[in-house]
């Protein structure tokens, strides 16, 4: 849950195709008031995650300093600086999953997948985080895997999830 | 079918205001709304009320903000409205940032009947006299964010949004912006930085946003639950609103029931329903037989109840008497096995992380609570330790900038403060009563044993040791207390305790 900080060490890898896509946002986007989050946003879903490349990019056409927009990657724990897994997994740790056995899901999914909440396995498959109430908490406890929400998880279960998942 | 539903426990305690439309209308279709008298209320104040009686109905109704502290909604547009009469632009903003774990009735409403929202806040535009809102929304919830931008699209189209609404010359637009994950943004001026495109940490008030708010301009912020009462308070009247409640605190609240209860979900209820209604009738008791150990309202910011307060209505003032507070209505009900002290330090890990590190007693105290606690629940700490601690709250509480320092130490004083005996164990005894806090759980291994030798080998610090088809022993200097060879087990012969 703690936010990143430090830049990403896996080289950049953006293309022509897409740094025309994150101009063109930045051109809708040029002059309306507070427009610095919705940029990095609609970025975020080009690349993935924010290389400091992007957010050079972003600082220069929006004449922003670079610090700025740093501060803003790092304050909010939606930006990320690093690659994600092809499969993003969160496992909410909010209260009502918490007080229904969130934790030892957690665990289970650190042990597994041999990573902590931020990481990303080494073959690129799956990264993991712990997130904040994601709003199923009549379903507790819940992890989402990309789009799809699993809720009423037990530890015992997820080695079967995970599996579906290496198998697609 | 219907009928039957109708009667059950779970729906015959309930009041649906807010909640109204929710999974009765298609939210993804403008017409059905209307159907259900949307859009009555925009239009019965655009042409036949000035904002003043639009305000004094608000004021009237008895209504306060819903998203937790409970100001009175008139009076904060009241305000709005004449702190700086002559100001050549104000913003409408509505607060969709959902953010307390265990709270999810903003989702609800944003995902069921988007269009209440909209309409409520072009009342409010009018009211105060802004042509322009904001709905700061969580991208953690991607279906409320497409529903509202349908609803924003149809409301355009059908003219209830933009230039002239209803040829009365008043215009009103909407804009979406998308909260990033930073739960201090759920505070008035941190939310407004943050739509500005900042670090979203909170700005000092005076002055308040009714003053100086959005981009400078004189503001109003409300929670969507408190919007979707508005056009019902302006077609049904005032007192038709008050006629829900209590004394100081009218109409419903809608709470999300969960955690250790049997009817998880959503609940709509008159303010002064008492909790036992809640959980006993609407929630349908706990599961398992097992005993009922504390309810939590208001999030991070709140507190436990005890079993003792089971029969006190609830309502803002109440709540805050007992040491907790509405919050935006999440109720996560604990039994038996949840450790308060556990609780307690599971609050202060989210509010440690969510400190956005400006003022010093809530970045640095609150770090020193959580260490405090840490050492409780390892059996390290002493009653001095515990006095400190407490000292240290009010601290935080008095001295930090913004609503979530000033209200992050309330889960460590409210489990103080009834379940002290709790602390004490943890403490003095060394034990968790609960049996949650690892290091202090000792594993034993009973006469159940046959020796299968299973536990000796899954244990990944060589902990166990015996002889085959003999009782096995735990070291319990060895032991790191990570419960592998319980999970193993299949004698049931392993103890924790």
């Amino acid at each position: 849950m703690s936010k990143e900080t430090t830049i990403s060490k896996v080289p950049f890898k953006g293309t022509a195709e897409e740094e025309k896509k994150l101009r063109e946002v930045i051109a809708s986007w040029k002059g309306k008031a507070g427009c610095l989050m919705p940029v990095m946003q609609e970025a975020q879903g080009i690349y993935g995650y924010l290389p400091i490349e992007v957010q050079k990019i972003i600082a220069d056409e929006l004449d922003i300093p670079l610090e700025e927009v740093y501060g803003v990657s790092t304050f909010y724990s939606q930006f990320s600086l690093n690659p994600k897994g092809e499969y993003k997994i969160g496992v909410c740790l909010g209260t009502a999953c918490y007080v229904k056995g969130a934790k030892e899901v957690y665990d289970k999914l650190c042990s597994e997948l041999n990573i902590q909440s931020g990481g990303v396995t080494a073959d690129g498959i799956f990264s993991l985080e712990a997130t904040r109430c994601i709003g199923c908490c009549g379903l507790a406890p819940v992890m989402m895997i990309n789009d799809d929400v699993y809720g009423q998880l037990t530890a015992d279960k997820i080695p079967a999830i995970l599996d579906s998942y290496r198998r697609k | 079918m219907t009928h039957a539903i109708d009667k059950t426990n779970f729906c015959n305690k309930q009041t649906r205001v807010a909640l109204r439309n929710c999974g009765i209308i298609d939210p993804e279709n403008i017409d059905e709304y209307i159907a259900r008298d949307g859009y009555q209320a925009l239009a019965k104040v655009l042409k036949t009320m000035t904002p003043e009686q639009v305000i004094k109905v608000i004021l009237d109704s008895g209504l306060r903000g819903r998203g937790g502290a409970g100001f009175p909604t008139g009076r904060k547009w009241q305000l709005a409205r004449q702190i700086v009469p002559d100001a050549d632009q104000k913003y409408v903003c509505c607060n969709a940032d959902e953010g307390d774990p265990g709270a999810f009735m903003d989702r609800s409403v944003l995902e069921g009947d988007p269009h209440a929202l909209l309409e409520a806040m072009a009342i409010a535009g009018f009211a105060i006299g802004a042509t322009q809102g904001y709905i700061y929304v969580r991208a953690e919830y991607p279906v409320a964010v497409k529903r509202l931008d349908i609803a924003i699209r149809q409301a355009r189209e059908y003219g209830l949004l933009g230039e002239n609404i209803f040829d009365s010359g008043f215009s009103f637009d909407i804009d979406i912006r998308l909260g990033a994950g930073a739960f201090v943004c759920g505070e008035e001026t941190a939310l407004m930085t943050s739509i500005e495109g900042h670090r979203g940490e909170p700005r000092p008030r005076p002055p308040f946003p009714a003053e100086k708010g959005l981009f400078g301009k004189p503001s109003v912020l409300n929670n969507v639950e408190t919007y979707a009462n508005i056009a019902q308070i302006i077609l049904n009247g005032p007192e038709w609103f008050a006629s829900m409640g209590t004394e100081r605190s009218k109409g419903t609240k809608v709470f999300a029931l969960g955690g250790k209860i049997n009817n998880t979900g959503l609940v709509e209820i008159p303010m002064g329903t008492t909790l036992r209604t809640v959980i006993e009738d609407i929630g349908g008791g706990i599961p398992n037989g097992k005993r009922f150990k504390a309810a939590q309202t208001g999030g991070p910011s709140g507190g436990c109840i005890p079993a003792e307060h089971f029969d006190i209505p609830i309502d803002y003032d109440n709540l805050i008497s007992i040491g907790s507070m509405m919050g935006s209505g999440g109720l996560i009900v604990m039994d038996e096995d949840n450790c308060m002290v556990d609780i307690a330090k599971f609050f202060l890990e989210f509010t440690v992380d969510e400190s956005c590190g400006k003022c010093t007693p809530c970045r640095i105290g609150n770090r020193r609570l959580l260490e405090m606690l840490t050492k409780i629940t390892e059996g390290k700490a002493t009653l001095e330790d515990l006095d400190k601690m407490e000292k240290l709250c009010y601290y935080i509480k008095e001295n930090s900038l913004c609503g979530l320092g000033q209200t992050a130490p309330n889960p460590v004083l409210s489990t103080l403060r009834y379940f002290r005996d709790e602390y004490i164990s943890h403490i003095v005894d060394k034990t968790c009563p609960a049996s949650v806090c690892k290091k202090l759980l000792k594993f034993t291994i009973t006469d159940n044993c046959k020796g299968c030798t299973l536990c000796a080998r899954k244990c990944p610090v060589n902990a166990i040791s015996g002889a085959v088809k003999q009782k096995h022993v735990i070291d319990q200097d060895k032991c790191i207390k990570c419960g592998v060879c319980m999970d193993s087990c299949k004698f049931s012969a392993i103890e924790k305790k």
